[in-house]
């Protein structure tokens, strides 16, 4: 904030206040010429209006809520841009990146500022970092066996995770079940582990330009019938649809099984199965074919570290094993 | 005696009386939807899956009824007929007042049409498209033109109590209705705002808080400095108190937005300034409660016996409880607590149930038969009936939320010895069920009352005309005076 607009609240602040506490001020005097007690002498339809005193447990309760004011306003930022003689802040407000926000903590910390978040989160890290830390040296699949781990691990899980991935990490549409042992970029420790440290960013492009609407519809048909799971298809539509299938099996392979099934990165589901993504009514596929679909996982390496990544790696990789 | 009534004016009652009416009737329907949107909290198949009256449009119609249709008719209403008493002069303009109706009328049910049909500007308590907005803003105009045209032509010298709230409020929601609602129209139904990020957020809640504010608290207070001195017989407390807290109310109230937006990326210093406001202007809100109970000296008796009364004065009771609850929730540590859970719907709904409601229906009570020329309502047992209904209602409804609201963010902050939370947000919901249950019969009670309001209200109307309209006004004003 610049000087100007600095000076410009503080003075409109200050200003309101003083003039409420002038006002409380003048009016415990009775100004008003009529004796305490009697009527003003006006009369609206009927209706006097007495001169009565303010209530003193009320004006002083006033006073006492002035005193604070001024005091909070001295101790804590509230005028522009005065700091207030505490050094408090809430945090490092401004910052644009991960980075910055890493610098101004340091700095902070070095120069003794009380930023509260920065303070909470260094007291949460010495208090809690050596609880996650003891389990970062134990193999993911060990670690899937043991009953602290994965209370923990689901612990952090139901708080990061469940918003998209469900409380019992069954998914829904456009977000992966977890527990069905069908994965789109693999299911081994080191490939989930990855998945969320690193995040993923799966694009299935939309068809409609290249193949039509009538294209995307024989389309639809032609990987119904892919499925083993014996859904109904119309056949023509499916064979007319099928040398068009070369651009999709790029991805999802040409027997349409995914990329895990072909050792592929691109996170491509498998198409012969009963596991849809976005949903597998023919509408749900003709529509994912027209527009294509977004689907992305965010990195949490940064947000979480690794201590904790490698504890809900160990639970989410126990929900799709046989207890 | 006959000098004094002939000088009586000709008053405008016609207008008094259709928007009282209207009141009962927007009062009925909008607090219907909010007991529509409680039972879909508790039995969400409620929605029927249809989108037009899942909760997340049903709510914006609740809200913008309640406030804008049912309040804001009581105080179209109330004003209208106070500040032509007070200032012994008829209405400014009979034609523009008439238009203030059917104009507001006209934003109401354009209001009721487009929320559901998923219109909206998503700013709350603002969520009407911007043509809206702008017969909002014609409307309000002149509103302002009859309310003031009317207090310049009075012919008594002071101006009353009652008038300078009701001024205040006409006032400071033009300008905080016009400041939020600027937006670039794309369409005819859709808008961007022109605010971004987090000045559009501390400009929506600079609206919001004074829409509590001025709408909701200055123009209820203009209501309450006629009505409960004319209803108890008795002169208003203190006039030096009444100075204070109006000058310190509208002074205070218009910073006191930010205390929406604690721990948000609004800077510290919005976030602390908003927070000294508002605790600071709990004790100039306790200046009305205290005039307005204080008034009640020397006539407590009339408790007993009078059930308007009794909605005033639990009225005055509410005020004072969600005018202490308000600061210190805005304090930052106890909004910590409570900020997202049922706690704040409670207190909004302490405020607005349990003032702003009881407030206007006593008020209601003692103006309908008074326009209408009927010498008191139809049914007075009705009438204690319906307080009953509304006080065990607001309680039970406040209480449950109050349960609920700490209860969640109790929850919300438990911790393990790893340092994680305890309850996942899914198991706070379900512990929730019993309180939401029993807010939703407390909203039924409510609604129950005011459709013994709109019974009792279209009986008097219907009965035999006790004397003739414009006699019984000047009479009574005699008689009181």
């Amino acid at each position: 904030m610049s000087t100007f607009w600095s000076l410009w609240i503080s003075i409109f602040s200050i200003i309101t206040l003083a003039f409420v506490f002038v006002c409380l001020y003048l009016n415990m005097k009775n100004y008003t010429g009529v004796k305490e007690g009697e009527s003003m002498g006006h009369e609206f339809d009927g209706i006097e209006e007495l001169n009565n005193p303010l209530p003193g447990w009320w004006t002083k309760m006033f006073w006492v809520t002035a005193i604070w004011s001024v005091y909070y306003l001295l101790a804590y930022p509230g005028l522009g841009n005065y700091d207030g003689f505490l050094n408090w802040k809430s945090s490092n407000q401004g910052v644009t990146s991960l980075a910055e926000s890493k610098a101004a903590t340091e700095q902070g910390l070095a120069d003794g500022l009380h930023v509260a978040y920065d303070r909470e989160v260094q007291a949460a890290d010495e208090q809690f970092g050596p609880i996650f830390e003891q389990f970062s040296s134990q193999e993911i699949a060990a670690l899937a066996h043991n009953e602290e781990a994965l209370e923990i691990g689901q612990r952090l899980f139901l708080q990061n995770c469940s918003q998209c991935h469900g409380s019992d990490a069954r998914g829904g549409t456009g977000f992966p079940n977890l527990t069905d042992n069908d994965w789109l970029y693999g299911g081994t420790p080191d490939k989930i582990k990855e998945t969320i440290m690193l995040g993923r960013n799966a694009q299935m492009p939309a068809q409609v330009a290249a193949l039509g609407e009538q294209g995307v519809k024989q389309m639809a048909q032609y990987i119904l019938s892919l499925s083993e799971t014996g859904r109904e298809f119309d056949a023509s539509m499916a064979a007319a649809a099928k040398p068009k299938f070369a651009v999709c099996s790029a991805c999802h392979g040409a027997d349409g099984k995914g990329s895990v099934a072909h050792n592929l990165p691109f996170g491509a589901p498998n198409l012969t199965d009963d596991i849809w993504l976005y949903g597998g009514s023919v509408r749900a596929i003709e529509e994912t074919l027209t527009h294509g679909r977004n689907g992305v996982m965010p990195a949490w390496k940064d947000i979480l570290g690794e201590d904790k990544v490698h504890l809900i790696s160990a639970y989410v990789y126990s929900l799709s094993q046989d207890k | 005696m006959s000098a004094t009534s002939s000088t009586t004016p000709n008053y405008n009652f016609d207008i008094v009386k259709k928007f009282a009416v209207m009141a009962v009737v927007w009062g009925l329907i909008g607090m219907s939807a909010g007991v529509l949107i409680a039972a879909q909290l508790v039995w969400p198949e409620l929605n029927f899956d249809t989108p037009w009256i899942t909760y997340s449009r049903i709510r914006p119609v609740h809200t913008n009824a309640v406030i804008f249709a049912f309040g804001g008719c009581a105080l179209f209403a109330t004003s209208y007929y106070v500040v032509q008493r007070t200032c012994k002069a008829a209405l400014f303009s009979n034609k523009l007042a008439n238009f203030t109706f059917w104009g507001w009328q006209a934003v109401i049910v354009l209001a009721i049409i487009t929320l559901p049909l998923g219109l909206t500007s998503t700013k709350e308590y603002a969520e009407l498209e911007w043509p809206i907005d702008v017969l909002i803003a014609i409307v309000w105009v002149a509103y302002a033109i009859v309310f003031f045209g009317t207090i310049v032509k009075r012919t008594v010298s002071h101006i009353y109590v009652a008038n300078w709230f009701y001024g205040a409020f006409i006032i400071t929601i033009a300008v905080l209705h016009i400041g939020n609602s600027m937006a670039i129209p794309v369409s005819l139904t859709k808008s961007y705002s022109i605010y971004s990020g987090a000045v559009d957020a501390m400009m929506q809640w600079w609206y919001g808080h004074n829409a509590v504010g001025f709408f909701l608290t200055a123009g209820f207070l203009g209501m309450m400095y006629y009505f409960v001195p004319k209803q108890a017989e008795r002169p208003v407390y203190s006039y030096r108190l009444s100075v204070v807290h109006f000058w310190a109310l509208c002074a205070l109230y218009i910073w006191a937005g930010p205390h929406h937006l604690h721990y948000t990326a609004l800077p510290d210093w919005t976030q602390s300034l908003g927070m000294v406001m508002s605790v600071v202007l709990f004790v100039p809100s306790w200046g009305g409660m205290i005039n307005g109970i204080m008034t009640l000296s020397g006539a407590w008796h009339k408790l007993r016996t009078d059930p308007i009364l009794r909605f005033m004065i639990v009225s005055l009771s509410f005020y004072g409880m969600s005018t202490f609850e308000g600061p210190m929730m805005a304090i930052k540590s106890v909004n910590a607590l409570s900020h997202y859970t049922d706690w704040t719907v409670g207190h909004v709904h302490s405020g607005a149930l349990g003032w702003v409601a009881m407030i206007s229906i006593g008020s209601l009570y003692h103006l309908i038969p008074k326009v209408f020329g009927r010498e008191r309502m139809y049914s007075i047992k009705l009438i204690n009936i319906h307080f009953w209904l509304a006080t065990i209602g607001v309680v039970l409804y406040i209480v449950a939320l109050w349960i609920s609201g700490v209860m969640q963010g109790m929850m919300w902050r438990q911790i393990n010895a790893d340092g994680t939370l305890t309850y996942s947000f899914v198991e706070v919901v379900a512990r929730t069920y019993p309180f939401h249950f029993i807010r939703w019969v407390g909203g039924l009670c409510v609604v129950s009352g005011m459709i013994l309001m709109l019974y009792n209200t279209i009986k008097t109307i219907r009965s035999d005309k006790t004397a003739d309209e414009g006699l019984s006004s000047a009479k009574l004003s005699q008689a009181n005076a």
